[in-house]
């Protein structure tokens, strides 16, 4: 057993934080400030190849591993929310579905220009009614001669607005309950698919966050991503991967937290010493930094399972998802408390982390979801 | 057309510089970076690849370990690599150094050769203009802005408060300075395909045309005897003249007070 990154991981690892320090540091205060997209950060993550890091080199992507996805996730993160779930939910939720149970000719269509980064990517499920429950599906799909009509709405949807190209999810058939949901690709522009409310969070605030509105919405049957009645089963495998992502994410806001934190309670005085040698600091941040690095070992562990066993049983992840976010919850409340009055303003960083941190317990499955896919897994 | 490229692995001076004991640079406590300028230098060499199609090949010397920039130039978008290492070559000066890359470089086809200004390291400056005298080579330092034309590399080169424009018949040497340009990021996908991409490794046999006597410490006429950091220029002070002759007054009398004059 090594636990040991390889060269190319450790390079990679480099590579996404100079980006990060360089590229997306800088903007982490103002996107947040204004809730603004960071649209040319976007541009140049896509030139670079981060857009499609997992995705086999035939249709764009960089062909790496998922752990080297989920450590450049990290990376982000370390220094930007924001930015860190924007590639998240392009890369786990749009295009690996997309690469699982496309066509051919939905993969050079639609996922090429993916992992190019020529377009962005988002995916639809949860609905103002079904959200954990993800099976009461009111968005309805019914197949009229060459196309399907879609009707309804998604709420919460990373990416809204700015993606061209979304993973929507649809009752085909409402008496099949989980097995009547299909899903399907719709590309931004196509009538009768429009935008509702731009959500305002507590944190993350610079990804945008959509209602999606279908009225009378017509794709092309070849749209339909998989079989009908195949939705559920996709969503599940999805919210498998993207768990990773949303842990890696998780992991980077409690390590940037730790490093902010660090660096801090040594140049800060009270009482006429520095604040690392009060053993209160010491013992805060021995708790914050073995936490995290506790973290750290099930998300790459749970990268590598996705890469190694792709049939997994999902406990991996879950485990991973579930324990990087209340980590990071735990250790930027932390980082908060360790800079007293200045870390609840907004000139610093570890007040937006802290924000940015919650959601992380919240999407691509609560930590109640998570625990229950444990659970089970261990009881079935 | 094809550019052969001339980088080397320099301790990170950007954390501090260690000394041993002896004075000499403590390498093992610093990161190993690949050195700036030569980094600008090679995107220089990418950029013409980009604009007008090259080959380009990165040549190295160095220890073992100095692969790792090798696969980092090879990420960012090289072709080829070359490391030339071997136990005889250790210990070289600046004369060594040029002396083994000419000896490297004899056995390749190139239209252009670009080294680093200077590496942080050493910071004499003197490898890459050593290297266009072995191979009779015309050289033009402190380069920027390249284009090619008919045979020719027009290259700006850079003073303090000008550049001039020199237009330069191929085969040529160019030396390029960290501030001539961003060098680009690598791509993660180009990592991987770096560690799979063979690297040539030349020893002492492998060098074309180079006496012994001009290689490693044997062939190194300078010894350092001590290394410091660099010492830093004090704040200094502006006075405002009041007119020339007053300032020439002004000047003459700090001369005469630091016993310059």
């Amino acid at each position: 057993m090594d636990f040991k990154l390889s060269q190319e991981h450790l390079m990679a690892r480099d590579l996404f934080r100079s980006f990060a320090e360089n590229e997306v540091k800088p903007l982490a205060q103002e996107v947040d400030e204004e809730e603004r997209f960071p649209v040319e950060t976007v541009e140049k993550m896509g030139k670079l190849g981060f857009m499609g890091i997992p995705i086999p080199k035939e249709y764009g992507g960089q062909g790496c591993d998922y752990l080297t996805y989920a450590i450049c996730v990290e990376e982000l993160a370390k220094v930007c929310g924001t930015t860190a779930v924007i590639l998240s939910a392009h890369t786990s939720l749009c295009q690996m579905p997309i690469l699982h149970f496309g066509t051919e000719a939905q993969k050079q269509k639609y996922l090429v220009p993916l992992a190019k980064g020529e377009t962005l990517g988002a995916f639809g499920l949860t609905e103002p009614g079904a959200g954990t429950d993800a099976s009461g599906q009111h968005t309805k799909a019914v197949l009229d001669g060459d196309e399907y009509v879609l009707n309804g709405s998604k709420v919460f949807i990373t990416n809204g607005y700015y993606a061209d190209t979304y993973v929507i999810f649809a009752m085909t058939n409402k008496d099949l309950r989980s097995k009547g949901i299909s899903a399907f690709i719709v590309e931004k522009g196509t009538p009768g698919f429009t935008f509702g409310t731009k959500e305002k969070k507590m944190g993350i605030r610079g990804s945008a966050t959509y209602e999606l509105i279908f009225t009378d919405c017509r794709i092309p049957k070849e749209n339909l991503l998989g079989k009908e009645g195949q939705g559920y089963a996709i969503a599940l495998d999805t919210l498998n991967g993207g768990r990773v992502g949303i842990a890696a994410q998780a992991l980077g806001l409690a390590a940037g937290a730790l490093e902010v934190s660090a660096a801090y309670v040594k140049t800060r005085k009270q009482f006429g010493k520095t604040l690392d040698r009060f053993q209160n600091t010491q013992f805060t941040l021995a708790d914050m930094a073995t936490r995290t690095e506790a973290a750290r070992l099930l998300v790459y562990k749970s990268a590598w399972e996705h890469d190694t066993d792709p049939k997994n049983d999902g406990t991996a992840s879950s485990m991973a998802k579930l324990y990087a976010a209340e980590t990071a919850s735990y250790v930027t409340n932390r980082a908060v408390q360790l800079h007293g009055g200045y870390g609840y303003i907004r000139d610093y960083d570890v007040e937006r982390m802290m924000r940015d941190a919650k959601i992380t317990e919240i999407y691509e499955g609560t930590s109640e979801v998570q625990r229950m896919v444990i659970a089970h897994n261990m009881l079935k | 057309m094809k550019i052969v490229v001339c980088i080397k692995q320099v301790p990170d001076t950007a954390g501090g510089v260690k000394f041993n004991p002896d004075g000499t640079l403590d390498r093992s406590a610093m990161l190993a970076i690949m050195n700036p300028d030569d980094k600008a230098g090679l995107e220089a060499a990418l950029r013409l690849k980009d604009e007008y199609g090259a080959e380009v090949t990165v040549l190295t010397m160095g220890l073992p370990k100095a692969d790792s920039i090798l696969r980092e130039a090879m990420a960012m978008g090289a072709d080829n690599a070359i490391l030339v290492t071997d136990r005889v070559l250790g210990g070289a000066d600046t004369w060594a150094t040029s002396q083994t890359l000419a000896g490297a470089i004899r056995n390749l086809d190139y239209d252009m050769i670009i080294t680093g200004r200077q590496a942080i390291d050493g910071d004499t400056a003197q490898v890459g203009p050593q290297l266009s005298v072995h191979l009779g080579l015309p050289l033009v330092s402190y380069t920027q802005n390249l284009k090619i034309e008919d045979g020719y590399v027009i290259a700006e080169r850079l003073f303090d408060d000008r550049h001039h424009v020199l237009k330069v018949k191929m085969p040529c040497l160019l030396t390029a300075l960290s501030e001539l340009n961003e060098p680009r990021y690598m791509t993660p996908g180009g990592i991987f395909d770096a560690f799979k991409a063979p690297v040539t490794v030349w020893g002492r046999k492998d060098l074309k045309d180079t006496l012994d006597s001009d290689l490693g410490k044997v062939g190194s006429p300078t010894q350092i005897a001590k290394a410091s950091d660099k010492v830093r220029k004090g704040a200094g002070t502006l006075h405002v003249a009041e007119d020339g002759s007053e300032g020439a007054e002004y000047i003459l009398a700090k001369l005469k007070e630091k016993f310059i004059i």
